[in-house]
């Protein structure tokens, strides 16, 4: 055994690698690619939620200027069906085309594709195919979808019914016998619109029996592994390339039919392939979030202790099963709907249901913030019937530090937490002892003002693999990375994740150079190319990479670096166990004016005359990591909000965060993620809202309509940490991506509710638009400044 | 993206403009840009000829003129009238509507005769525009002419411009005595057009009675109007609040207002008297000085 890698950049608030690129516009997105003799895709959506495909005339659009070819959904066959990945139990699936053949589904449903020399003129001519439908009556709420006579999605299916996911655990029956009070809520949590900065595209070139595919995807292996598949061709032709990637949030978490449609037409026409999605198409045609109606029911006793929670849930699916949707609403949600708390019984019945809107799958959170809203609402209801703060309802259920590992009601073991002292922590610094000061103030300007926590829990970096087998997830839990030192002494790390925003370059650098006593400069982290890739890589998502990808970084780093002290030991003739790395030196503890130098060591390595008895050549190491359990990141979230008696209009006043992601790589990057996070799930409480009308036509189709929130919109943030190192990995490093998300909207709800409370207001449905919030007050009776 | 063919010029007088405009079926004038490009994006708008005004440089200017008379040029962008010093002292509700507008990159490059030759409802500029009592000189194949501002708004996207007719320049009449105005609005979260924006102007006589009030409300409608229920009511009164209350829960009286996801019909309505009141009292409170 060596000495033990010192943690000189690991914490640290290292500036990001990536920034000077693309803050100078140096960046190469998908969009940007651009190649010789490329044609380009427009493709013609359904204007319906649902009709029959009676005929489609392409005569008009192939006589277009620069029209190379119009193909409807049979000619276009060849490129397969879109895959999912993940399969529940009693899943009724459906099958998803590229281009639809027989019925359009949703109002977006690509039924046809045309090829032009340009963008306009594919454009000009995807207006002048000619579609003759046949309209049929449209399902766009689940619960409706799910009734008796409603409209099918499926035909074949013969219902809308996409699974029944129930989760059990105690006497749930015991649990409502025995509470003292038991409190109801109906909880809609609206469907959202991810708006990822960067619309989504795909460029593809087929040369020399090689297809290369750039796309804008958080998964470029399994685009790559798909593409192969479906199009038949060896998955060593296949190429996929994630360049920059502009945010994801999920939505880009999928194998799209655009990804199929322009690699089927390189091979075939020859020519370079570009799609590119406008913003107004994505609103249609890429997958939204959330979108569940619950009914809650809380068993307790007066003292606040819970004794039972049950859940009857509908999850709006959209018109087809997009690659992740069936296990959002079932494995990453059920099971984390008891969150921070001990809660002896337990019964969630979740169902999934087929409309006529655009698919569902994840949007950052995916399914947590769906079960922190659930539980959190719940609990500041049942301190609301009984009288007690919300707080200390939340301190008297919380699972003990001493309680840990611990195995939740649910089925899950939380391998380490540490809940009360982020609660304490956030209640400081958002002065909570102050705040009914601060109310009566508010209430002298004519305003409500209110207060609202959330603490919670959530999962990261689903694993282990076999673990994910037994809940249907069709893929492993594991990720690869690898090590090459050239002779030189350059480094490269090659990584599975696929960084969209993330900081992957600078996070793994960090962590690789802290094994190899270099600095992070000194270190390249290459990703999102499949034919660079370490071998089978999985992806970025589910706050997945560093729990999984940044732990493979760092094992292979320590082979690496176990291979320079062997080679740094020979080289001096002293021992391996005497021997420091750092500074970009390798020498005996004690005499470091006798040192080699990193690069002596890696040159050392590659001309292979003086090395160790037996040692291989080279340096470089490959990891696949698999990890044995999920990660479980946790914290509260308090925000404070001032209601216009006047208009209803909520302003967020205050906001207070302490999250616990175990160890912190970059702080930087940490409150990058919290920063934005946070206002994504500021954006659900307060603007955000997919609308459709009865006949499925989406209302809220743009930005004009649609509000995602900015800068502007939101309170300089007042952020703290706990640092509980989970067990699972040898960092102790748990995930943070979605942590904010999960815990700002249930927050921000809670705080409105408590606003209106005095008005004897118990529940609103977000977002908490001024009207809506205006009408409630109107409707119990509020004096604002009148 | 744009999918249609048209035809650009860019004249340097407006003379040449209005001949430019004449010359083509279905002709549009084009100045930052900011309301046409988007809907010529969508395919809403589909014009066979831009004319582009940017080349007359004359047409930016904001003057002040011998009798007090503030003229700003159909070039002026939003940006350049919230920083101007005669506007924001003169004539703040204008001041106030134009750094309302949109985003900075939108006021950096939309102009106010843009605003007005669109006419969409949800524009903010109108609201001071009318409240001020401004003249909108056109200048067409027939010479020009100045059109009352309340004259000149018919409907959503509809004005009394003739087709071969150019908004020249905006002319706003002397602020004489103690006058204040302001604008307020309430705006759509995401868009930023104004949901319900109103500007006041309020002039008091000696004693501090109010003797003239004028409002001008955008948003609310299809088409910005004058709230002369509430300009009535409020005129003769001592200005304070009870007055501003009454007058302004009259500020929606005879308007059918516009619904949408927003905002419905009761709550836009709702909304005219609390932004009337909130006009009035800080139109009042800068009268007063």
């Amino acid at each position: 055994m060596t000495a033990a890698t010192t943690t000189t950049y690991i914490g640290a608030r290292v500036p990001r690698k990536e920034d000077p690129r693309l803050i100078t516009g140096d960046g190469l997105f998908t969009d940007d690619v651009t190649l010789p003799g490329m044609v380009y895709v427009s493709l013609v959506r359904s204007p319906h939620a649902h009709a029959r495909i009676r005929r489609i005339d392409t005569t008009a659009a192939t006589e277009e200027p620069g029209v190379v070819a119009v193909l409807t959904g049979k000619e276009l066959e060849a490129t397969g069906a879109l895959p999912v990945f993940i399969t529940v139990p009693s899943m009724n699936g459906s099958k998803h085309m590229p281009i639809t053949t027989d019925k359009a589904r949703y109002a977006g449903d690509a039924v046809a594709a045309v090829v032009a020399e340009s963008r306009d003129a594919a454009k000009r001519a995807a207006d002048a195919v000619t579609v003759d439908y046949e309209p049929l009556p449209v399902v766009v709420d689940a619960t409706k979808a799910l009734e008796p006579g409603a409209p099918i999605v499926h035909e074949e299916m013969k219902s809308n019914l996409v699974f029944t996911y129930p989760v059990k655990g105690g006497d749930i029956d015991k649990a409502f016998r025995d509470a003292d009070v038991k409190v109801k809520l109906r909880l809609v949590n609206q469907r959202l619109i991810p708006n990822a900065m960067e619309p989504r595209a795909a460029v593809a070139k087929f040369e020399a029996g090689e297809l290369t595919l750039w796309s804008t995807t958080q998964i470029p292996h399994f685009v790559q592994l798909i593409v192969a598949l479906n199009l038949g061709l060896s998955q060593n032709k296949v190429r996929v390339i994630a360049p920059e990637v502009g945010g994801g949030f999920g939505s880009k978490l999928q194998v799209y039919a655009e990804e199929l449609i322009v690699g089927h037409l390189a091979k075939t026409l020859g020519r370079p392939v570009k799609w590119t999605e406008e913003r107004r198409e994505g609103y249609l045609a890429t997958i939204h979030g959330r979108d569940h109606v619950s009914d809650v029911e809380l068993a307790a006793k007066r003292d606040g202790t819970i004794l039972g929670l049950r859940v009857r849930t509908v999850a709006n699916m959209g018109a087809y099963l997009q690659a992740f949707a069936p296990g959002i609403p079932t494995i990453l949600h059920v099971f984390v709907v008891p969150g921070a708390y001990r809660i002896p019984a337990f019964d969630y019945e979740m169902r999934g249901a087929y409309t006529n809107t655009t698919p569902v799958d994840a949007y950052r959170g995916a399914g947590r913030p769906e079960s922190a809203y659930v539980i959190e609402r719940a609990i500041d209801r049942l301190a609301d019937e009984i009288g007690m703060d919300p707080a200390e309802v939340r301190r008297r259920n919380f699972i003990p530090a001493d309680a840990f590992p611990f195995n939740t009601i649910s089925g899950l073991t939380y391998d380490s937490g540490d809940y009360a002292p982020a609660l304490e922590r956030a209640l400081a610094m958002a002065d909570y002892k102050g705040f009914e000061k601060r109310r009566a103030e508010a209430k002298a300007r004519g305003n409500y003002r209110g207060i609202g926590i959330s603490s919670y829990v959530e999962i990261c970096g689903l694993a282990p693999s076999k673990a994910n087998s037994a809940l249907g997830v069709g893929w492993g839990g594991y990720e690869s990375a690898r090590i090459r030192v050239h002779p030189t002494g350059a480094v490269q790390v090659f990584t599975g994740t696929s960084p969209h925003g993330q900081s992957h370059e600078t996070s793994w650098a960090q962590i690789a150079a802290d094994a190899l006593g270099i600095t992070p400069n000194d270190i390249e982290v290459r990703h999102g190319d499949t034919f660079e890739s370490p071998g089978m890589g999985v992806g970025t998502f589910g706050s997945r990479s560093l729990a999984v990808g940044g732990i493979e970084v760092h094992k292979a780093a320590e082979k690496v670096r176990e291979k320079v002290i062997q080679i740094g030991a020979h080289l001096l003739e002293a021992s391996p166990d005497d021997m420091v790395v750092e500074g970009g030196k390798v020498f005996v503890k004690g005499v470091p004016d006798k040192a080699k130098n990193f690069g002596d060591i890696s040159m050392a390595a590659y001309l292979a005359n003086n090395l160790p008895e037996g040692m291989e050549p080279g340096l470089e190491a490959t990891v696949y990591y698999d990890p044995p359990n999920f990660t479980f990141p946790f914290g509260t979230h308090i925000a404070e909000v001032e209601i216009d008696g006047e208009t209803g209009a909520v302003e967020l006043v205050n906001y207070s965060a302490c999250d616990d992601c175990g160890r912190q790589i970059n702080p930087m990057i940490v409150e990058g993620q919290l920063h934005g996070g946070i206002t994504q799930g500021i954006g659900q409480a307060l603007y955000e809202a997919a609308i459709y009308d009865d006949n499925g036509q989406l209302l809220s189709g743009s930005m004009m309509e649609y509000h995602v929130p900015t800068a502007e919109n939101v309170p300089a943030f007042k952020l703290d940490h706990t640092m509980t190192l989970t067990t699972t990995n040898p960092l102790g490093v748990k995930g943070i991506g979605e942590a904010g998300t999960i815990g700002s909207t249930p927050a921000v709800a809670n705080a409105v509710i408590d606003a209106l409370s005095p008005l004897g207001i118990k529940h609103l449905d977000m977002p908490f638009t001024p009207e809506k919030v205006w009408r409630a007050i109107e409707t119990a009776g509020g004096e604002g400044r009148r | 993206m744009i999918t249609h063919p048209f035809t650009y010029r860019a004249p340097s007088t407006i003379e040449e403009a209005v001949a430019a405009l004449g010359r083509s079926r279905d002709a549009k004038v084009i100045a930052g840009g900011h309301s046409l490009l988007p809907l010529m994006k969508l395919g809403l708008a589909q014009p066979d000829a831009l004319v582009d005004l940017r080349r007359i440089a004359s047409l930016r200017d904001i003057r002040a003129e011998a009798d007090g008379t503030i003229v700003v040029g159909a070039l002026a962008t939003h940006r350049s009238i919230a920083e101007d010093r005669t506007i924001v002292s003169k004539l703040a509700a204008l001041a106030e509507a134009a750094a309302a507008v949109g985003d900075p990159l939108v006021r950096a490059r939309g102009t106010i005769g843009g605003s007005l030759a669109h006419a969409d409802p949800a524009a903010d500029e109108p609201a001071p525009v009318l409240a001020f009592d401004a003249l909108i000189r056109a200048i067409g194949s027939k010479g020009k002419r100045d059109i009352r501002a309340g004259e000149y708004f018919k409907a959503a996207f509809e004005t009394a411009l003739a087709p071969d007719e150019i908004v020249a320049e905006i002319r706003f009449p002397a602020q004489t005595g103690r006058t204040g105005s302001a604008y307020v609005k309430f705006a759509h979260p995401a868009s930023r057009f104004a949901v319900v924006g109103v500007a006041a102007t309020v002039t008091l006589k000696g004693d501090g009675t109010v003797e003239r009030a004028a409002i001008g409300v955008t948003g609310a409608a299809d088409a910005p109007f004058r709230a002369a229920q509430a300009e009535k009511a409020i005129t003769g009164t001592k200005g304070d609040a009870k007055a501003i209350a009454a007058a302004a829960a009259k500020a929606a009286e005879g308007i059918t207002t516009l619904s949408d996801l927003v905002a419905s019909s009761d709550y836009r309505r709702h909304l005219v008297t609390v932004y009337a009141r909130r006009a009035l009292e800080r139109a009042t409170q800068r009268a007063q000085g």
